[in-house]
């Protein structure tokens, strides 16, 4: 039997998301005879082939960001964004209360404790967009599965849907933004 | 340099504003009258107006944040703004007249100038549509703008020329009466109206009315006669008539004209409807933009007293005591609304009521009021002069009389054209000269969008009503611009009462900036249309409820002008990346080809 | 249908929502007849005892053909009302994102999560995303009073802390200036500041915000997140005014 696959980042987020998509524990080993992973942090695969499922955490704070999304979306059949922060920019946005500058200055010039007070501008960084985005703003989104972290049955209740082919419905009781 | 208004003045703030609280009692207006000596309204003036006219301060500050034309923050000596409406907006032949002045002010769009000399901005139509490209300079039109005229503006700006000096040529507003009917045609002498209502007895007077058929001329169309009649039978411990002459929907200008040149008929229509009803004071609430007409008016009515047409008595009839008090907006559409126009009278916010109650029991301070258009109270005083009868003659079965139009945009000949309902479309546009017609938007932005396969439709209730408000639009319009016009109209307008109106309009204007701007997709089309019909079914009042007319209208009627302009991609993202690496291009110094996004 | 003929002196008239037959008394909005059925109808601006505002529109309901907020329209005998039906749930479903995309409502970093009228609403009608581009918009906080805080960014405009200001704790604490998606709660006291402002802990206007805008300080977290009102019960079986009740040992009257 062919598996699905699946693909999935974390951009503008903490890990927090696929922290609790592993805290299925055993069920994970059920769900792998059905599913194989692509790129992924859970393997160091650094890029997407084509997948049936990318699974985006996070908002998008920086360029990289915006190309990682849309090289999963592209490679993606279904995207599913997961947690509040791909959902609508989640703890990341709360910067966009205040301006990019200011955030840099706060940061790496006149926050506490900062020695050799310098903005890092090398080449090699991202470039920070002036405001956290949610993914949908960006690319195309099929699913949403929200909550900080989603749980692990929030997890396996969108991708039983999609396993069996069945458009994605959250019950209510898995459904919380918290 | 040091001329400018704010610096001039050596008197303690507390004094000025003593000065304006005793120039009247309305909150609004010391506020205007702060706004043209101080500029601004600063925190200080704000809660010195709070402890003078004894209001909480919270009150006056969200006033203060509620109109247009008051300002937290200064503005120039000379403060222009330019109208942003299709027909007398800063666009004309090709130009932005607004860019035009800025450029040669060196002036930023929206802000004061670093000396404090002059300030730039747009504002909602000043109903100057058949005068060409309009502006106001400190309130006041100016007409007819080229960008030679821009030249000669932004030389006085820059000399200080008072302007009283300006040649007096500019500030020509023409009456531009194409059409005469049954209220411009016939002449009406001062008192004629209330002398037939004096002979003929009021009861009878409000029979006429009644009998006449005559609808509010603002657009709903309610009868007249029956609103009168619940407002006399309605208990309180006062009665008020408040005319609404906060004529703001774009391309309408009828009222100016009434006001300018035909007041004497408006201001006995009040004076009929409150010896019906019962009122002692009446209020003529007269759109901001209008306030060059105040003094004429004031005068007006200062005659009308002499001459034993208002005050006590009237006409020598004993308890016939009724005056009229003029009190002028600061720039908010959603005051033509009769319940936002009362909260806006009695110093609020203009956010339109709850009802029922309805204004005929509950109205201005909770006591019946009628609130009626500056026309309908024209049409009242000739009928009761000349029968309803006479009234009766012109129009259709459900559209009584006459209805004034403001012809503006693709024509040569723009201007007021009186006719009987039920006129065709067809003959409004042979009259004023359109020719090659896309489309007419009738009764403004939230009326009716019309194309020429319907030009023979009918003005009146029966089919098309309207407000006043006939904009041409020929084959040359971007009809797509006009939509997202509309579209920055209401969400600029929106109260921020309700849910769907405050959120739903600006994300109308997005979504139709982006589908103009070329980034939009076909789901774009189909939200706009979704939005649209949540926004017109579900806000709080009729500024809603018509918000989304135009671009419901324009999707149903001219479709392609939205999928001619789709991105191919079948998603855009929702802003513009490269630009949103601006600002961390420019604080780390990169512009290497990783600092940008396509 | 009516049964007002009969019985003038108690009035029992009945209206029907979605098929069932709903009591009312003389006076009573569709909304007031509808609760005291136990009958729900969402709503995010109404609080019983407090004058309607009908402004969050998420309790509107249709009436034949019309249409109408239900919280300000009196109830007329014989109405035939439609209520929880698939449309009237998804239009809510939008206001409500509508609600979320306008302010900042970043849930995980709320204080009110579980307890938030705005979020359970999104809850009961299934809302997964904010749907429209988030307006981002920087709204001001305001942390100058000793034991209320005031966070613009999650207000939603209802006007519930302007109301029980004015209406239950007599004073005038909070009003709403400006005009459109501008519009902004403010502290009506010459500095703008809470501190200036004569709040006090015990006012129902600083315990009634149905979001996280106005929030009691030194008191955060004491209830567990997973462990708060509405992550054990869907509003509609409470109901947002029940919650406010117990917060501040408030009834009516």
């Amino acid at each position: 039997m062919t598996k699905i696959r699946i693909a999935t980042t974390s951009l503008a987020g903490c890990f927090g998301c696929h922290t609790s998509f592993l805290d299925m524990d055993e069920r994970l080993v059920e769900l792998l005879e059905h599913v194989e992973f692509d790129r992924s942090p859970l393997n160091d695969i650094k890029h997407c082939g084509p997948c049936d499922i990318g699974l985006v955490e996070g908002g998008l704070c920086n360029a990289d960001n915006v190309h990682v999304l849309r090289e999963v979306r592209a490679n993606c059949r279904v995207l599913v964004a997961v947690g509040a922060c791909a959902i609508n920019g989640g703890i990341p946005a709360m910067r966009n209360h205040f301006g990019l500058g200011a955030c840099l200055e706060e940061s790496y010039l006149n926050g506490i404790g900062v020695e050799d007070p310098q903005i890092p501008d090398d080449a090699e960084l991202p470039l920070l967009l002036d405001k956290v985005h949610p993914i949908h703003e960006v690319v195309r989104v099929d699913y949403y599965l929200p909550g900080c972290p989603p749980s692990p049955e929030g997890f396996l209740s969108v991708l039983g849907d999609l396993l069996e082919g069945r458009e994605p419905v959250l019950p209510k009781k898995l459904l919380h933004y918290d | 340099m040091n001329s400018v208004g704010r610096t001039e003045r050596t008197e303690p703030l507390n004094v000025t504003v003593a000065g304006a609280c005793a120039q009247s009692r309305h909150l609004l207006e010391v506020l205007c009258i702060l706004q043209q000596q101080l500029l601004h309204l600063s925190d200080q003036t704000v809660c010195a107006v709070s402890e003078h006219l004894g209001l909480p301060v919270g009150q006056v500050e969200s006033v203060v944040e509620f109109y247009s034309f008051l300002y937290k923050t200064p503005r120039g000596k000379y403060h222009i703004l330019f109208s942003n409406c299709p027909s007398c907006g800063f666009r004309q032949d090709g130009r932005n007249l607004l860019h035009v002045l800025c450029d040669r002010l060196h002036v930023v769009a929206g802000e004061t100038r670093a000396d404090g000399l002059v300030s730039v901005d747009e504002t909602s139509c000043i109903g100057m549509c058949d005068q060409g490209a309009a502006l106001l300079v400190n309130g006041i039109p100016i007409t007819r703008l080229d960008s030679v005229k821009i030249m000669r503006v932004a030389e006085r700006v820059e000399t200080e020329v008072a302007l009283s000096d300006w040649p007096a040529e500019w500030f020509r507003v023409e009456d531009n009466i194409r059409r005469s009917g049954l209220l411009l045609k016939n002449g009406f002498a001062a008192g004629a109206g209330i002398r037939a209502a004096l002979a003929r007895g009021f009861d009878a007077t409000l029979a006429e009315i009644t009998r006449s058929g005559l609808r509010g001329r603002g657009g709903a169309g309610f009868s007249a006669g029956i609103k009168w009649a619940l407002c006399r039978e309605a208990q309180g411990t006062a009665h008020y008539v408040l005319c609404n002459a906060d004529e703001g929907e774009p391309g309408t200008f009828k009222d100016r004209v009434l006001l300018h040149s035909h007041a004497d008929a408006v201001f006995e229509g009040m004076t009929l409807c409150a010896a019906v009803i019962g009122a002692k004071q009446g209020f003529l609430y007269l759109r901001g933009e209008y306030r060059y007409l105040l003094p004429q008016l004031q005068t007006m009515l200062t005659h009308r007293r002499e001459v034993g047409l208002l005050g006590n008595h009237i006409l020598g009839q004993r308890g016939f005591d009724f005056d009229i008090e003029i009190v002028v907006g600061a720039g908010a559409y959603i005051c033509g609304e009769e319940s936002a126009l009362i909260e806006s009278l009695e110093g609020k916010r203009g956010v339109p009521r709850n009802r029922p109650p309805f204004p005929v029991t509950h109205g201005y301070l909770g006591q019946p009021t009628v609130v009626n258009n500056v026309e309908t109270f024209a049409a009242a005083a000739h009928i009761s002069l000349r029968s309803s009868a006479w009234f009766r003659a012109a129009g259709t079965e459900k559209s009584m009389g006459s209805k004034i139009l403001s012809v503006s945009g693709d024509c040569s000949a723009p201007g007021i054209y009186e006719y009987p309902f039920g006129v065709t479309m067809r003959q409004v546009l042979d009259d004023c000269g359109a020719r090659d017609v896309q489309a007419v938007q009738i009764g403004g932005p939230s009326g009716t969008l019309i194309g020429s396969a319907e030009f023979h439709r009918t003005l009146g209730f029966e089919d098309l009503p309207t407000g006043g408000s006939f904009m041409v639009f020929g084959h040359e319009r971007d009809l797509l611009a006009m939509i997202v016009n509309f579209a920055h109209f209401f969400a600029h307008e929106s109260c921020g009462f309700c849910t769907p109106c405050r959120v739903g309009t600006t994300l109308l204007k997005n979504g139709l900036d982006r589908i103009a701007n070329g980034h939009g997709t076909q789901y774009d089309v189909d939200e706009m249309k979704r939005l649209g019909i949540l926004v017109k079914q579900r806000s709080h009042c009729g500024l809603g409820q018509t918000a989304a007319n135009s671009v419901l209208d324009c999707l149903h009627r001219f479709p392609h002008v939205f999928e001619q302009r789709l991105a191919q991609d079948s998603h855009e993202p929702c802003f513009d990346l490269d630009a949103a690496l601006e600002e961390a291009r420019r604080i780390t110094h990169r512009d290497d080809a990783a600092a940008h996004l396509d | 249908m009516s049964a007002g003929a009969n019985q003038p002196e108690f009035s029992p008239n009945t209206f029907t929502m979605d098929g069932i037959e709903i009591p009312f008394k003389d006076g009573q909005t569709l909304m007031d007849a509808a609760l005291a059925a136990g009958v729900y109808i969402p709503h995010l601006c109404h609080h019983p005892g407090l004058t309607p505002h009908g402004s969050c529109k998420l309790c509107m309901v249709d009436i034949g053909s019309g249409r109408a907020s239900s919280c300000t329209t009196p109830a007329v005998a014989g109405q035939q009302v439609s209520n929880n039906t698939p449309a009237l749930n998804e239009a809510r479903r939008t206001l409500t994102q509508m609600l979320f995309i306008e302010g900042n409502h970043l849930c995980p970093s709320c204080e009110k999560t579980g307890n938030c009228t705005l979020q359970a609403m999104a809850y009961h009608l299934g809302m997964l995303e904010g749907h429209f581009p988030q307006f981002f918009q920087r709204r001001e906080v305001d942390a100058s009073h000793s034991t209320v805080m005031l966070d613009r960014d999650r207000c939603i405009l209802c006007e519930l802390c302007v109301r029980a200001s004015r209406e239950v704790d007599g004073k005038n604490v909070f009003a709403v200036a400006g005009r459109g998606i501008t519009a902004r709660l403010i502290v009506n006291s010459p500095s703008g500041k809470l501190a200036d402002s004569d709040l006090e802990i015990d006012d129902l206007a600083a315990h009634i915000c149905p979001v996280g805008a106005i929030l009691i300080k030194a008191h955060a977290y004491e209830i567990p997140i997973g462990w708060r009102t509405f992550d054990l019960r869907q509003i509609d079986e409470i109901g947002p005014e029940k919650v406010i009740q117990a917060r501040v040992g408030h009834t009516d009257d």
